[in-house]
């Protein structure tokens, strides 16, 4: 993934906000009105003290310099202190509702904000070529779209709005600190550089020692988690004394890093609240200095020990959030590494024929990673025949397949392939699949219900439907003896189905599609024979008019066939009936068929 | 196939008797936890003194213009934020260690447990859920114990120290602060509860979601074939679409909380200002007093709110300790009595010297068999006498029940009557851990540990030397494999041995399972299919292994089952038929029926 450019990691994120911005900015007016109205708190009693109760003259900005005349002066405020007292309530009551409407405007504008980024990336890499697919691995892909994307999220929701909040709490505290007291201001003001040095310091070695410690976790959970998958394999070897040594050792490791996590966040914690409390302690000792050189009131004394108060607390987040936000920058660029992989497209000139069934491959060469996969294949399947490829893994066979379909594609210059004589290229992707059901020998059902499962191509389609299918690929006894039936929950949360019997679902889910061409890749390895049979003969007569492929390396998958191909090393080795290649004597199809029938019998390898 | 357990429902309501289950994983850590209660006491006083010396500078610098005692006053000061400083460092030290002890303890004793746990807890619990257990419900109990008390005895010392120190000031002050704590408790409880469920909504959904990124990617070739891409793009933004919502109720709620709790404070700080302002004017207060209780008023605050939430997150945190406990204290169905313990040593300090050789004659002898979570008797009066060295196929479809006799042979479980007796013995006079060493076992499909294929092979026998390890392997034609791989011997197989094929890792499984020389063997042929010569080395290897051994092998393979010295065929989880394949092919029953079935497409072949 690293080839992608990392230009427009920003407008890449900034175009999903579309729509949004105004929740962001109406969050942030409101986040300002509850800050302002929290101040205003301090600055009453302030007055109350100085002014109502003490005998100090109203300082009042000048837009308010009337206000204690309008509410009958000191004496009558003197007399009626519930009045102020319900000033405070109101305020706090106005800055409730204005954190109430910043929050839930915040929450509605990062909520709808993640769900764009998560819903789209998803279905960017639905849409992302297969190619994409085998070169990435899943865990790193799910890595970045949930732990990356939480990064994201976090920095959305918390951080943006928090630096931005306690920027301007800081600087409303100041300017209204300032505005009673400048010397006093400057000394509370000093300590904001050293809080937000030490947080970053701290934050930066917490972090590093954090992803050791988690990194110990991990490995004590794989411990775990293969001691609990392997349970049968530890018991039958009676190994589970060297299981524990190998649990203690990581246990006592995790523990090891975990404590001295906590010794450096002890200290942390410490010092922050050393800090913390010596910049109140000076703010009262100079404070006390000031007011007895008569330039401090008690009422903005009491008022600045507050707003001092408020400074304390985020200016310790300040220096945290700083150094997280470092992470967001890396999560952006990861994922918009697989934002800027180029999706599937098919161009407006793309055919949208229907399909017959006729398939051509033209001297077909195809590589993958430097290594040649299929070299100068080439034949010819006329529409309605039943088709079998032979061959070993590795032969190259289910290359064959994924060609067809076009999850990949051919290089210019390295043949054709055709099908009722239009280069797939030519086609629209979604046209061609549509009209190619295929079956893959590890098949990957859905966690659905069963009946889901089989109908996911096939919306809409009757239960009668479904049950017909699931009874052509030998699979309906199986799921009528779950208690839930066809509503029974397939995967993790459900029923583990077997091998053999995920293979049958899946042939069902195929025929349903009814498609002009079907391709089972090795898609009945993990059936018995005799259901192997079962479903071929059924096969036979339900999929009508279809061009069948049958890919396989068991002999006997393949011999009704109406041709055969035998794949080696990516070439074509052989081809015919299975009577004309039998009686090839030295060749790979009568040498398969020899060690086949031979390994069913035993009797030759044994003696 | 198995049904998967669900979490049971959130207990409701206090259970002291569940909470008694972990003093024992507390006891070691008692004189910690008291010191760290003693110090968390400490800082309270302290926090509660703070206010007072802001009070006190207002008292007698601020109001009367005076610097006049301000340096032992200063000291004073520093004195007590610095030990509180140092307390904290202290206390997080000694916490940590009580957190992670716990954790790690209660860990260990789960994972002990495991060790020891029948295959039916296996069968019918599933795996994600047990490592949910060992792995995070372990880590809440331990952050309960290490933090979650002190936390408690802090706010409850602040509110109690705070008030005393109120009350010596003035008593009608303090009392109208305290007609403000039962509505923030209250209002407190009342939104934690919510918001905790909300919360763990929401963490729900997450791991949904990320269940739902793992289905996209892996499923993204077949959501391509079928041309489904955007319906299954439809589905997850209907996850998100949950997610949403869930993420919006968990904000209104904290919204409304915050406010709320605020607001009530403010009342207390109006209230005090009112009262307390009135009595500055009749001079019957000083003005200190009036801003040290404006202060406690808004101080008050936090400790009330801890409390409340820490409620809450001991009635959720009772949910984790069932979990863990239920796990340790799960009953073992498989036990050696204390006698065989005495004589053979347990599963961690076994007394290898005692141990008898075991030549590998198995008996059972009318054993009745029932699977604990069954309601069926699957074996009645079942005898059969296997001499040592003899083969014996068990046969039957898929799902037919084949692995019982195999799981009773190994006694991963035990008769419900009768005996199964080891070279005339019952095998419950001996220890389990005997009689696993004597067994090689190879899994239908393979389950290799990370790490290297020698570290695989010598799995069962730690001690064996390189050459051991090179001739078993040779044996049954696992040198092949090793051969192929880059490192040879010495590469990472990956977790769970994902970077081989299932042939790979079945060939060295069976390297692993002959290293020891067991006189017994177990083997559950693979159904699915192997590239014919890789099937080839498989066979092969089969019969070497065979040779000379007591063996148990639920057969797919005709050659295997023909060349058996005694057949056992199963319908429905009860043997039908027995004896060697001629006997049985004279019967002509339901197996002549199933060979018969199996050879037709051989036959089919054949006559091509």
């Amino acid at each position: 993934m690293r080839e992608q450019n990392k230009h427009g990691v920003f407008a890449t994120f900034w175009q999903y906000t579309h729509g949004l911005k105004r929740y962001f900015f109406l969050a942030l007016l409101t986040t300002f009105g509850s800050i302002l109205f929290s101040f205003l708190t301090p600055q009453i009693i302030r007055l109350t003290v100085d002014s109502v109760i003490g005998d100090e003259p109203f300082d009042l900005p000048r837009l308010f310099a009337g206000l204690p005349e309008q509410l009958g002066g000191r004496e009558n405020l003197r007399q009626h202190l519930v009045v102020i007292g319900i000033a405070i309530l109101l305020c706090t009551l106005i800055e409730g509702v204005c954190t109430l409407c910043s929050r839930l405007l915040m929450s509605h504008g990062t909520e709808s904000y993640v769900k764009r980024l998560r819903d789209s990336i998803f279905r960017h890499i639905q849409h992302l070529p297969f190619r994409w697919h085998t070169r990435n691995r899943t865990g790193d892909i799910i890595q970045r779209c949930s732990a990356d994307m939480d990064v994201i999220r976090n920095f959305v929701a918390n951080q943006l709005l928090e630096v931005i909040r306690i920027t301007l709490l800081i600087g409303t505290a100041l300017w209204l600190m300032a505005s009673m007291n400048v010397r006093l201001t400057l000394v509370a003001a000093a300590f904001i550089p050293l809080v937000a040095w030490y947080s970053g310091f701290f934050f930066k070695r917490l972090s590093r020692k954090f992803r050791v410690a988690d990194e110990a976790e991990g490995e004590l959970t794989v411990t775990v988690q293969e001691n609990l998958t392997g349970v049968r394999v530890v018991r039958a070897f009676g190994q589970e004394q060297q299981e524990l040594d190998k649990f203690d050792r990581w246990n006592g490791e995790h523990y090891r890093l975990w404590v001295d996590m906590g010794i450096l966040m002890g200290s942390y914690w410490g010092i922050g609240e050393f800090v913390t409390a010596f910049q109140v302690m000076t703010i009262i000792a100079v404070g006390s200095y000031l007011a007895y050189r008569g330039q401090l009131t008690f009422g903005e004394f009491l008022a600045f020990v507050s707003y001092n108060r408020t400074l304390a607390f985020p200016l310790r987040r300040l220096g945290r959030i700083l150094s997280d936000m470092s992470k967001t920058k890396v999560s952006a660029e990861r994922l918009a590494e697989i934002y800027h992989a180029e999706e599937e497209h098919d161009g407006p000139e793309a055919q949208k024929p229907v399909i017959r069934g006729e398939i051509d491959f033209d001297r077909v060469t195809f590589a993958y990673d430097g290594a040649n996969v299929l070299e100068d294949v080439s034949f010819h399947i006329p529409a309605g025949s039943t088709f079998g490829i032979l061959g070993n893994t590795g032969s190259g066979k289910s290359t064959l397949s994924y060609l067809l379909d076009r999850l990949y594609d051919l290089e210019p210059g390295c043949g054709a392939i055709s099908v009722d004589g239009t280069d797939v290229r030519d086609i629209d992707r979604t046209v061609l699949r549509q009209a190619i059901g295929v079956t893959l020998q590890e098949p990957f059902l859905f966690s659905k219900t069963i009946a889901e499962n089989i109908a996911a191509a096939t919306p809409g389609a009757s239960m009668e439907d479904i049950r017909r299918a699931a009874a052509i690929a030998d699979v309906d006894d199986n799921i009528t003896e779950f208690p839930s039936g066809y509503d029974t929950i397939v995967g993790e949360r459900g029923v583990t189905l077997s091998g053999g019997q995920k293979q049958r679902v899946a042939i069902a889910r195929t025929l349903m599609r009814r498609c002009p061409i079907m391709i089972f890749d090795d898609s009945m390895s993990a059936v018995d024979l005799s259901t192997d049979a079962h479903i071929r003969r059924a096969l036979k007569t339900e999929t009508g008019g279809a061009t069948v492929i049958l890919i396989s390396h068991r002999i006997n998958t393949l011999i009704d066939c109406d041709n055969i191909l035998v794949l080696e090393n990516g070439r074509v080795a052989e081809s015919g009936t299975h009577r004309e290649l039998i009686a090839r004597e030295g060749g790979i199809y009568r040498r398969t068929y020899d060690l086949q029938s031979a390994a069913s019998l035993g009797e030759e390898v044994r003696a | 196939m198995s049904e998967r357990r669900n979490d049971p429902d959130v207990s409701k309501g206090f259970h002291l008797g569940t909470w008694r289950k972990l003093l024992p994983y507390v006891f070691p850590y008692r004189y910690k936890l008291l010191v760290t209660i003693c110090l968390m006491i400490v800082t309270a006083v302290i926090d509660v003194a703070l206010p007072r010396f802001q009070s006190y500078a207002v008292d007698h610098f601020v109001v009367p213009q005076s610097i006049d005692g301000l340096q032992p006053f200063l000291l004073v000061y520093l004195a007590a934020i610095a030990a509180s400083a140092c307390i904290t460092i202290l206390l997080t030290r000694i916490s940590m260690k009580v957190e992670l002890g716990v954790n790690r303890d209660m860990k260990r004793a789960s994972f002990l447990r495991l060790q020891r746990l029948d295959l039916s807890y296996y069968n019918t619990t599933a795996t994600g859920y047990i490592l949910a257990r060992v792995m995070s419900d372990t880590e809440r109990i331990g952050v309960l114990i290490g933090w979650s008390i002190q936390d408690f005895f802090w706010s409850l010392a602040y509110i109690l120290f705070a008030f005393v120190s109120m009350f010596m000031v003035n008593v009608r002050l303090t009392l109208i602060v305290l007609a403000i704590v039962p509505p923030i408790a209250l209002v407190t409880g009342f939104f934690q509860k919510r918001i905790l469920a909300a919360n763990r909504e929401v963490r729900a959904i997450n791991s949904q979601i990320t269940g739902a990124y793992n289905e996209g990617i892996t499923g993204a070739k077949t959501s391509k074939t079928l041309v489904i891409e955007d319906r299954v793009s439809d589905d997850f933004a209907d996850l998100t679409g949950t997610m949403y919502r869930a993420q919006f109720r968990a904000a209104r709620l904290n919204g409304l909380f915050v406010p709320i709790v605020t607001g009530l404070s403010s009342l207390a700080v109006a209230l005090v200002l009112v009262r307390g302002g009135l009595m500055a004017m009749e001079n019957a207060i000083e003005f200190g007093t009036l801003s040290l209780f404006i202060s406690y008023s808004l101080a008050i605050l936090e400790p009330i709110r801890m409390m409340a939430r820490l409620f809450n997150e001991l009635i959720a945190a009772q949910v984790n300790v069932e979990r863990v406990t239920g796990l340790i204290d799960h009953p073992l169905l498989i036990q050696d009595s204390p006698a065989v313990i005495e004589k053979y040593g347990d599963l961690f300090s076994p007394k290898r010297e005692n141990w008898e050789p075991i030549k590998g004659h198995i008996e059972f002898k009318n054993v009745w068999f029932k699977y604990p979570d069954g309601e069926e008797n699957v074996l009645e009066d079942f005898s059969l006498d296997v001499p040592a060295g003899t083969n014996v196929a068990i046969v039957g479809e898929t799902g037919a029940g084949k692995s019982t006799l195999v799981n009773l042979a190994c006694r991963f479980f035990e008769p419900t009557k009768g005996q199964i007796l080891i070279d005339g013995v019952d095998y419950r006079e001996r220890s389990q851990l005997w009689l696993h060493s004597s067994i090689g076992y190879v899994l239908q499909s393979p389950h290799l540990f990370s790490g290297t294929v020698r570290d695989n092979i010598r799995y069962g026998n730690p001690g064996a030397t390189d050459a051991d390890v090179e001739r078993a392997a040779k044996l049954v034609s696992a040198d092949v494999v090793a051969a192929k791989l880059e490192h040879g011997y010495d590469t990472d197989v990956g977790e769970g041995g994902d970077r081989l094929s299932t042939g790979e890792k079945q060939l060295i499984s069976f390297a692993r399972a002959i290293l020891p020389d067991p006189p017994i063997f177990v083997l559950d042929e693979a159904t699915s299919s192997i590239d014919t010569e890789t099937e080839l080395l498989i066979q092969r290897a089969i019969w070497h292994i065979l040779e000379g051994r007591t063996s148990f092998i639920i057969a797919h393979r005709l050659s295997t089952i023909r060349t058996a010295d005694i057949i056992l065929m199963v319908e429905d989880g009860k043997i039908v038929e027995r004896g060697t394949h001629a006997e049985l092919m004279e019967q002509n029953g339901r197996y002549a029926h199933l060979y018969h079935e199996m050879e037709i497409k051989e036959q089919e072949e054949r006559t091509e």
